[in-house]
């Protein structure tokens, strides 16, 4: 199994080395014919406004778009959940518009307001995840396919539509490999969306 | 159960803007301009090195009012310089929401002989290095990313080649030595024991290192990247240049291609004119910013 992580800016060696500490094989990405062979795709964290500039400036939009519509999952983390957000404070994005959810960029204020915390992730079990985050985004709002997976603040920090998964926070950045796991285990279509629990975490954010 | 300024929190910051090129600004038109061109993030400034250097007289912290527009101005990340050893520029900066922190030297020294102790802010530093031993103390001071001084204000980018060779020398001399030896060699190099150790095993320095001080075309940036920076800094090179956009938009499609000719040649074509360069002889030794601070 192959993993492609989006290397036109950001953290993407961090996300390399956690592949390849779950024993998967981890590829750059920086032209869209890079992703004819890869059984996944990472959207690193970074600033989300020069990965979409270079992301159009290299016709990555329409190729990222197929990619996902042959069913093969994508992982957006911070800038990467930015990306594949259908909504930017409120307003519809032109960009990839994968998954149905509205992000506000920057939402914790500047840098002095960046945190780790501990949060609960639904893997589906529920385990503590130690998460950091960086000038991170808020997910304002989700829709009625998507399936939320951790809560932070009273806001959702890690959510998944069918083969998008995007998480605010940093796992690539902490040794917990996790959610990579996870992310592969949905590559094996062995990760199942579980229901209930997506009822229990919309009931629990007031 | 939340924790602020943590070193996670800070490194982290600078890992996001990795394979990424900082700018300097001095107006929020110029901080919109690298914006637009994908830097990942603006140094607000008063005066660009290039102007410091030929204006001379004493370098401070820039008017918080300017830096507070060019923070309005922008959703990157903006970044802001102290001048060495100065806390109090530090703490109106972290005030004033800054996201990094530069202390540095290309503003004029406020302490010969110490640097701030950064571990006591919550906001990030970057901090100015020529060699290893330097880079290791400006960590151990609490810096949370490093950059490779080079020359500023200078367009010339031999400098930097000169830095970021002697850091990567000082990590392959580490990496080979006997465990017996480091100790003697953390001395010579007036670095922690802790950091010498720790780069010995991990053959890399614990924090991101971009290269600053002299960068002036796509071809100077792509070399940096080359010899293993992680990002760069361009200073005066770019609102120094006779197309500011292009050749901003230029170096940041060369910084994420830096392994690729064809790209780097494709977005080398008919920038305009670049900064006029200084050769660094005709500077004068008492002139060079590089040596302030050690």
């Amino acid at each position: 199994m192959i993993i492609g992580v989006l290397a036109l800016q950001g953290a993407f060696r961090e996300h390399i080395h956690m592949i390849k500490k779950c024993d998967a094989g981890a590829v750059e990405i920086r032209l869209p014919a890079q992703l004819d062979n890869i059984d996944g795709l990472i959207i690193p964290g970074g600033e989300s406004t020069t990965i979409s500039k270079l992301m159009m400036e290299y016709d990555f939009l329409d190729r990222l778009k197929s990619f996902a519509v042959s069913g093969r999952p994508i992982f957006g983390t911070c800038a990467g959940a930015i990306l594949l957000a259908d909504k930017v404070g409120g307003k519809k994005q032109d960009l990839l518009n994968l998954i149905d959810i509205d992000v506000k960029r920057n939402a914790y204020g500047p840098q002095v307001y960046s945190r780790e915390a501990e949060i609960t992730v639904e893997f589906p079990e529920p385990e503590i995840f130690r998460a950091v985050f960086i000038r991170a985004p808020i997910i304002d709002s989700i829709g009625s396919h998507v399936i939320p997976l951790a809560l932070y603040n009273n806001t959702y920090v890690m959510v998944r539509q069918d083969n998008i998964l995007v998480s605010t926070f940093h796992p690539e950045l902490t040794e917990d490999s996790r959610i990579h796991q996870y992310f592969l285990r949905m590559i094996n279509h062995k990760q199942q969306i579980t229901w209930k629990q997506n009822e229990f975490l919309r009931v629990q954010k007031i | 159960m939340e924790k602020f300024g943590t070193l996670e929190v800070k490194t982290g910051l600078a890992e996001m803007l990795k394979g990424g090129v900082i700018m300097d600004v001095t107006t929020p038109e110029q901080a919109k301009i690298a914006e637009n061109a994908g830097a990942v993030s603006v140094m607000a400034l008063e005066r660009v090195p290039a102007d410091i250097r030929a204006q001379g007289g004493v370098a401070r912290m820039t008017d918080p009012a300017i830096i507070e527009k060019i923070i309005e101005s922008v959703s990157i990340p903006v970044m802001a310089k102290v001048r060495i050893g100065h806390y109090v520029e530090a703490q109106i900066l972290e005030a004033l929401g800054i996201d990094f922190i530069d202390e540095s030297e290309v503003l004029t020294p406020a302490d010969e002989t110490y640097h701030i102790n950064k571990w006591k802010f919550t906001v990030p530093f970057v901090c100015g290095a020529i060699n290893l031993g330097e880079a290791l103390r400006r960590i151990g001071e609490g810096a949370a990313m490093i950059r490779t001084k080079g020359e500023a204000g200078t367009g010339n980018v031999v400098e930097a080649v000169r830095h970021m060779r002697a850091i990567h020398d000082g990590i392959a001399r580490l990496a080979a030595l006997p465990e017996e030896e480091l100790m003697t060699e953390a001395k010579n190099l007036g670095a922690p024991y802790e950091l010498v150790t720790m780069v010995a095993r991990d053959k890399k320095l614990p924090v991101v290192n971009f290269s600053a001080g002299g960068i002036a075309t796509p071809a100077d940036a792509a070399l940096m990247m080359q010899l293993g920076a992680d990002g760069v800094f361009v200073g005066s090179g770019i609102f120094k240049s006779e197309d500011p956009a292009k050749r901003a938009h230029a170096i940041v499609q060369a910084v994420t291609h830096y392994n690729d000719p064809d790209i780097i040649a494709q977005v080398s074509k008919g920038l305009g004119h670049a900064m006029p360069g200084l050769e660094i002889s005709e500077i004068g030794e008492v002139n060079l910013l590089q040596f302030r601070g050690n």
